[in-house]
């Protein structure tokens, strides 16, 4: 049995030699090289583009403009697969290029050249004459009346509101005895900082076109793209080879549409299309920031009577998931600490800023920073130990979800808990570090997080697999599922090799989608890769394995249900006797003169599930005051990820999220000039992505309780590892100084000014 | 891709010379790790380049005959951190010069380059400010050697005439003689980043370790390019060594320098961080120099 065993990466010998082809590595180099021209205002209108310098310069091919776009194909740009339901539909808002400004670095025309040197001359010779609009950047301050209008059909720039109701909060909170809890939580915008740049080519052949990018989502960019064109979407191919990360920001259809435009109006001349890092932080997805208030209230004993929480999603400039993560964040704050009376009002507006996305974790890293930082808050108010008054609230174990059925089987949360304060030393910590005076001072904080695998009922899950047996018995199996840097393959190849009975060298994932022949997948997200595929590659091996042991059943006479495939041998089971290998049999059934046959087997599975995923994180820091700094000492999470296909993959895995969370909740966010709504720090020095000086070691525990309605006891751990590592950090501060830093990161700044409101400085 | 309208290679410090004289429009590049990031950003795009990086005799740490430690200024930042004179004499150099980027810069980025860059922000800077640092600059009418205070002109611009390069860093002998230091870089993370405010002070102490017989204290980003906070030197200069000095010396940096606010971080926020700095490394520094201070 493979499953469950640390074996190595199926992908890591060609990454480490550096083999490993990439969308760059593929693209031919007759391409013209593309550049995309940005607005240098937030909000307005592009009233002329002077590109009479620029077409001088020697090199250039040809500039567009946002004039040049005389097909109006407006296209929704979310990785969400696609709804036959138009209420369902995501918002179509977007086009190629747009003459309407509707944030700093908007896409209002391109340049096509011979070489990067011809087109970044030429888009610094481009004059543009705007009328400029008044803009908002502040999320409240777009909802009030008389704010910019950023897109007509929505008022108050309110994308989408969502309210909850759940018992009468207005009566519960009559009861005598009760304590009010109020709190504001900020997180900022953040960017995903994939190592792999956003990337893409284009190229026409026989009245199809072909883009190959750098995306997580290959087959729902065929829809995009075709939407965008307004063309039929079997005209479409997109090719996804291997990806240099992607954390949601290539959950999105980011310049594919354009650059297959661009080749379009090229007469289909290859067009490559590779995004500069600083325009990476601008022009690609973003994090929402999301401004959370909550108000609680609680009874002596420390429960909750009745709870409220109003979110503020920052949409930015177009629709993109839109509403999708603060409802996400929404419904995990109804469920992680569940209460009778409840209100839930959430928000997602546009304002003149990048446009957000999906980002790993999608609005629950931004809950649990309110969440959790309000549930210490409460615990302090209540004068309770943080972790007992967390138990005594916390989902109980069967509770289920009246939408989504998801039930919690395990005591998930308590043996998370355990396990990663048995991993910290946390009781002995926490009793040493109350009650600190001096200028560096110690803490350790606990957060949980609620996560929920895959997107079911609120979306299609759907999974398909082919198989395809070799002469030597060895197969290669496809799926619409990729791989884009978290190991999927490697869990593929477990699954497979596992179900079918074949040695694990002899299963050979296809890694690079193409949707030519690829089966249909919408990709990498919502942590489900290995959820999702498990049903379609235990269905299809289960399939394969039915037709090798009935042609083997014809080979040695024998009755199929006395047969087996054991590491790649027919075994009569009855004496364990090993009639033949996969291979004899495969040579045979392909070359045989009685009976030819091309073994292969596919299938789809529609999955009508889907699995909570929890755990928690416990962070150590040594705060020094008179420099506002944050040190991170030790840090562990603890997840009940179900069964773990790979171990040392899912350690990994949970590492990348913890340093994800660990600059989420102490350095990055994206800042914008008040004045005119340009980004700052859109670049890797000013944007602070933590680096490996700025890490502990990380600690990595689970429980693994296998979870019953998965194909493999397995489900989410791509963005759990993710969602509570911030709020567990500012906890820790709080522990050490008594400071609560409610606006995320934790970083100098915001302790400077925090540390002088407490009258620490 | 980078956009070079030409590149000529010099193969001596007087060909390099005679390169800036014929074009002098070119710019120079050592290392590159500043160059090649501007001509990317499209302020230095098209330019033509000299590049002395192959001249290994503006490479290394020696002593001059009058006992000046001589820094050739094409001397990498790792070169410098791991030399022995370094590391025996001015130890605290080797370490500020440790804090720039990460290992891959460190090894191509040059001190010259840190220095004619001009920015406020160098590492190398204000430790090369708190002691005394001459700027040797070769050029057509030959060698002339120049104070680091008056090297550095405004923000970006340094004293290069056409024609000129700098060619070595020299610390005086007087300057390093007895001194001991330390360099205190805020940052917002703990690599690949840029100094919010740095601050280096070095200490020379009487034989009995009780007095402050000299004190030198510079910072980065506290204004326009590097800078001496004089006042703050001479308010302690002589003193006994005690927390009560330590703290007028810190206390007296706001009269002294002078940073902005930017979106890196606010006025307010870089003085409050230079008085700690002060205080802290004044107190390793004397620390390093064998002296204790009494609270």
């Amino acid at each position: 049995m493979y499953v469950g065993k640390n074996v190595p990466r199926v992908d890591a010998r060609d990454k480490v030699l550096g083999r490993t082809k990439y969308t760059d590595d593929l693209c031919d180099k007759s391409a013209y090289i593309a550049r995309v021209l940005h607005s240098t205002i937030a909000h307005g209108r592009v009233v002329s583009v002077d590109t009479s310098e620029a077409e001088k310069i020697p090199g250039v091919v040809k500039i567009f403009t946002c004039f040049d776009v005389k097909e109006k194909h407006y296209f929704p740009t979310a990785g969400h697969p696609w709804s036959t339901d138009p209420d369902h539909q995501d918002v179509a808002d977007r086009l190629v290029l747009t003459e309407e400004v509707r944030f700093y670095g908007d896409d209002i025309g391109a340049v096509v050249a011979e070489d990067e040197i011809a087109a970044a001359k030429a888009l610094r010779a481009i004059r543009v004459e705007y009328e400029e609009y008044p803009f908002v950047l502040d999320v409240q301050e777009a909802m009030r009346d008389g704010a910019p209008r950023i897109h007509k059909n929505y008022p108050h720039n309110i994308l989408k509101h969502t309210g909850t109701r759940r018992g009468n909060y207005e009566e519960a909170i009559k009861e005598p005895g009760l304590t009010k809890v109020e709190g504001w939580y900020d997180t900022p915008t953040v960017q995903h900082c994939h190592i792999e740049n956003f990337i893409c080519y284009a190229e026409m052949e026989g009245g199809r076109i072909t883009v190959t990018a750098s995306t997580q989502i290959p087959h729902i960019i065929r829809r995009i793209v075709g939407q965008a064109l307004g063309i039929e979407w079997g005209r479409v191919r997109v090719v996804k080879p291997y990806i240099g990360g992607g954390f949601g920001n290539k959950q999105d259809a980011l310049y594919e549409p354009l650059c297959a435009w661009l080749c379009m109006q090229l007469g289909g001349h290859l067009v490559k299309l590779d995004v500069p890092r600083e325009d990476t932080f601008v022009s690609n997805r973003v994090r929402h920031a999301i401004r959370s208030h909550i108000i609680s209230w609680v009874r002596p004993d420390g429960t909750y009577a009745a709870r409220k929480l109003e979110a503020f999603s920052d949409q930015g400039a177009y629709a993109s998931h839109g509403h999708s993560i603060a409802a996400k964040g929404a419904g995990a704050f109804s469920q992680l600490y569940p209460c009778d009376n409840i209100e839930v009002d959430a928000y997602t507006v546009f304002t003149n800023k990048p446009v957000a996305g999906a980002m790993r974790g999608y609005g629950i890293p931004q809950a649990m920073w309110a969440v959790e930082a309000h549930t210490e808050d409460v615990a302090a108010r209540m004068g309770m130990d943080p972790v007992e008054f967390r138990r005594r609230n916390l989902m109980p174990v069967g509770y289920v979800d009246a939408f989504s059925r998801n039930e919690l089987y395990d005591d998930t949360f308590n043996q998370c808990l355990d396990k990663a304060m048995e991993a910290i030393d946390y009781k002995r910590k926490y009793k040493e570090y109350q009650n600190q005076t001096g200028d560096i001072r110690r803490g350790i904080g606990v957060a949980v997080f609620w996560y929920n695998t895959a997107v079911w009922p609120i979306s299609l899950e759907t999974s398909s697999c082919r198989m395809v047996l070799n002469q030597d018995g060895s197969l290669q199996v496809q799926l619409g599922e990729t791989e884009i840097g978290q190991g999927a393959d490697t869990a593929y190849t477990q699954m497979t090799a596992d179900v079918l009975g074949v040695p694990l060298e002899n299963v050979h994932v296809v890694s690079c989608q193409d949707t030519d022949v690829t089966p249909f997948g919408t990709g990498a997200y919502a942590s489900r890769q290995t959820y999702t595929a498990g049903f379609s590659i235990r269905q299809t091996a289960l399939l394969l394995k039915e037709r090798i042991l009935k042609y083997a059943g014809g080979l040695t006479r024998m009755p199929v249900y006395n047969l087996d495939i054991v590491e790649g041998v027919i075994v009569r089971t009855t004496d364990g006797r090993r009639l033949m290998t996969l291979g004899e049999l495969s040579t045979e059934a392909l070359y045989s003169l009685k009976d030819s046959r091309h073994l292969t087997a596919e299938s789809t599975s529609q999955i009508k599930s889907n699995a909570y995923s929890f755990g928690c994180t416990i962070a150590e820091v040594e705060v020094d005051i008179p420099m506002c700094k944050v040190k991170l000492l030790d840090i562990v999470n603890a997840h009940d990820a179900g069964t773990l296909i790979n171990p040392a993959l899912a350690e990994a895995q949970v590492h990348g999220g913890m340093s994800m969370g660990i600059g989420y909740g102490m350095s990055e966010r994206l800042i914008f000039d008040e004045k005119t709504g340009r980004p700052l720090n859109n670049n890797l020095l000013d944007y602070k992505l933590s680096t490996f000086m700025d890490h502990p070691r990380l600690k990595a525990v689970f429980v693994e309780n296998a979870e019953p309605t998965s194909a493999f006891g397995t489900k989410a751990l791509g963005e759990p590892p993710a969602c509570s590592v911030a709020p567990a950090i500012r906890n820790a501060v709080y522990q050490a100084t008594g400071v609560a830093v409610n606006e995320a990161p934790v970083n100098p700044h915001n302790l400077f000014r925090r540390f002088q409101e407490e009258g620490l400085l | 891709m980078y956009d070079i309208k030409a590149l000529y290679e010099a193969e001596s410090v007087e060909h390099a010379v005679a390169l800036l004289v014929e074009h002098p429009e070119a710019q120079i590049i050592a290392g590159g790790s500043d160059i090649l990031v501007k001509m990317r950003e499209g302020k230095c795009a098209g330019k033509e380049l000299v590049s002395i990086y192959g001249l290994d005799e503006m490479r290394g740490v020696s002593f001059e005959a009058d006992g000046a430690i001589r820094i050739g200024s094409l001397t990498s930042f790792s070169h410098i951190t791991g030399d022995p004179i370094i590391q025996e004499h001015i130890r605290v150099l080797g370490e500020a010069v440790d804090m720039v980027g990460g290992p891959q810069i460190r090894n191509i980025g040059t001190i010259g380059g840190n220095t004619c860059n001009g920015v406020t922000s160098a590492d190398s800077a204000s430790t090369l400010f708190a002691w005394d640092a001459v700027v040797e600059i070769t050029g057509p009418e030959g060698v002339r050697r120049i104070p680091i205070q008056d090297f550095y002109i405004r923000a970006g611009v340094v004293d290069l005439k056409p024609g000129e390069l700098q060619t070595a860093i020299l610390i005086p002998k007087k300057a390093y003689e007895g001194y001991q230091g330390h360099y205190m870089k805020y940052a917002m993370r703990n690599a690949m980043d840029i100094a919010t405010t740095g601050c280096s002070v070095n200490v020379k102490l009487s034989e009995d370790k009780k007095v402050m017989e000299d004190v030198r204290i510079a910072y980065g980003v506290a204004g326009p390019v590097p800078m001496r906070a004089s006042g703050t030197e001479a308010a302690v200069k002589g003193r006994t060594v005690s927390g009560e000095n330590v703290k007028t010396f810190a206390g007296a940096v706001l009269e002294d320098i002078r940073p902005r606010d930017s979106f890196r971080a606010s006025k307010e926020f870089r003085q409050h961080i230079a008085v700690v700095l002060a205080e802290r490394a004044l107190r390793e520094s004397i620390r390093l120099a064998g002296g204790e201070v009494d609270e």
